[in-house]
């Protein structure tokens, strides 16, 4: 139904509304709950690994709001995409394509939830985060998803900046500052973020394609992208040890992130090797759940040292 | 004389629905209260009995 339909239908008597038919489940879904997981366990490593202490109270609260900033996001994000959403089968059955929740329902929680994330953020831990989080939220709204989405192929490239700054914020919830141990954090997850994107994009090109978003299989081909995927993976590598390399992980750290590394290589090695019908895609997804678990044992492994050498 | 102008009609499937949404709002509104409080408490401290009579 489009909206001049809609409010025509409104105006009638004892009219129907096609609105209010989202459930609390509903609304969850917009938030993108697998990646806010993600976002809150980064998040929480950057506060864990920051010099000083917080309250454990505040810390929580600190979490929970840039979770809830990060769901913001999300929720406008599907919003603003409902159109090529419902084009792509990875994203057709979200809330509103499938025709739960209206695009207004939708723009209206998600701007009362970035409100409100930052402001909590602002009121109950300190200024410097909540406007971090601000900016983050803006980022991946209006430079991400309104802009470079649709226009450039280096769109998760950039865009990308906004997944990568909740451990920089969960960091600036302890100190008021960011420092180079916490830009660190933002690079390991800013320069993991191309290669394991595109290698989703090389399985569901078909689906970017159709709906017109120009991720770089789309615009330079599968080739190029191969290229891109092994040298990005080359240059995370030494960006994965960098904690050990500066001083601020165990040596335990640098043998398992320069393992891991040479492992994600490895990985995109085959996908540059193998280019031709199901050995290819199955190369593609080996690479893209393993990018997900090395990240995790990343942060993980630093979180592991700071709990017990900080302990 | 008019018909009486009888608004939106929700459908028991959307009043069903607003329903739970209310209560989500609701607890969610209640844990804000008790996490400002818990905070003011924790900020202030042992200052929070130090006021003037």
């Amino acid at each position: 139904m489009s909206l001049a339909e809609r409010q025509d239908t409104i105006s009638q008597d004892s009219a129907v509304w096609d609105g209010g038919m989202g459930s609390v489940g509903d609304y969850v879904a917009l938030l993108k709950p697998r990646v806010m997981s993600l976002v809150i366990f980064t998040a929480f490593v950057g506060l864990m690994l920051a010099p000083g202490s917080v309250h454990p109270v505040l810390g929580a609260v600190a979490i929970l709001c840039i979770a809830i900033g990060a769901g913001a996001s999300g929720a406008l994000n599907m919003w603003y995409d409902a159109d090529i959403d419902e084009i792509m089968s990875r994203t057709r059955k979200r809330p509103i394509p499938a025709g739960k929740i209206t695009p207004e329902e939708a723009l209206a929680f998600g701007v009362t939830l970035s409100i409100g994330s930052v402001v909590t953020l602002g009121l109950l831990v300190n200024w410097f985060a909540g406007a971090f989080l601000a900016f983050t939220i803006f980022f991946y709204v209006f430079v991400y998803t309104m802009w470079l989405k649709r226009s450039t192929p280096q769109n998760i490239v950039i865009g990308g900046a906004a997944g990568a700054f909740p451990p920089m914020i969960g960091w600036a919830s302890v100190t008021g500052s960011v420092s180079l141990e916490s830009f660190v954090l933002f690079l390991i997850i800013f320069m993991w973020t191309p290669p394991h994107f595109w290698a989703l994009a090389l399985v569901k090109n078909s689906d970017y394609t159709a709906a017109k978003v120009p991720m770089l299989p789309v615009v330079a081909g599968e080739t190029s992208t191969r290229h891109h995927i092994l040298a990005y993976s080359v240059l995370l590598a030494p960006v994965g040890a960098a904690p050990y390399l500066l001083g601020f992980a165990s040596p335990v750290y640098g043998a398992a992130s320069a393992l891991l590394g040479l492992a994600f290589v490895a990985l995109a090695a085959d996908i540059w090797r193998k280019r031709e019908g199901d050995l290819a895609k199955a190369a593609c997804w080996r690479l893209f759940k393993f990018s997900i678990f090395y990240l995790f044992t990343l942060f993980a492994l630093l979180l592991g040292e700071s709990l017990v050498l900080g302990a | 004389m008019a018909e009486e102008d009888k608004g939106i009609a929700l459908t028991d499937e959307q009043k069903k629905k607003r329903r739970s949404r209310s209560i989500a709002i609701g607890i969610a509104l209640a844990a804000l209260v008790v996490l400002f409080y818990v905070v003011t408490i924790i900020k202030l401290g042992p200052g929070i009995m130090d006021r003037a009579l």
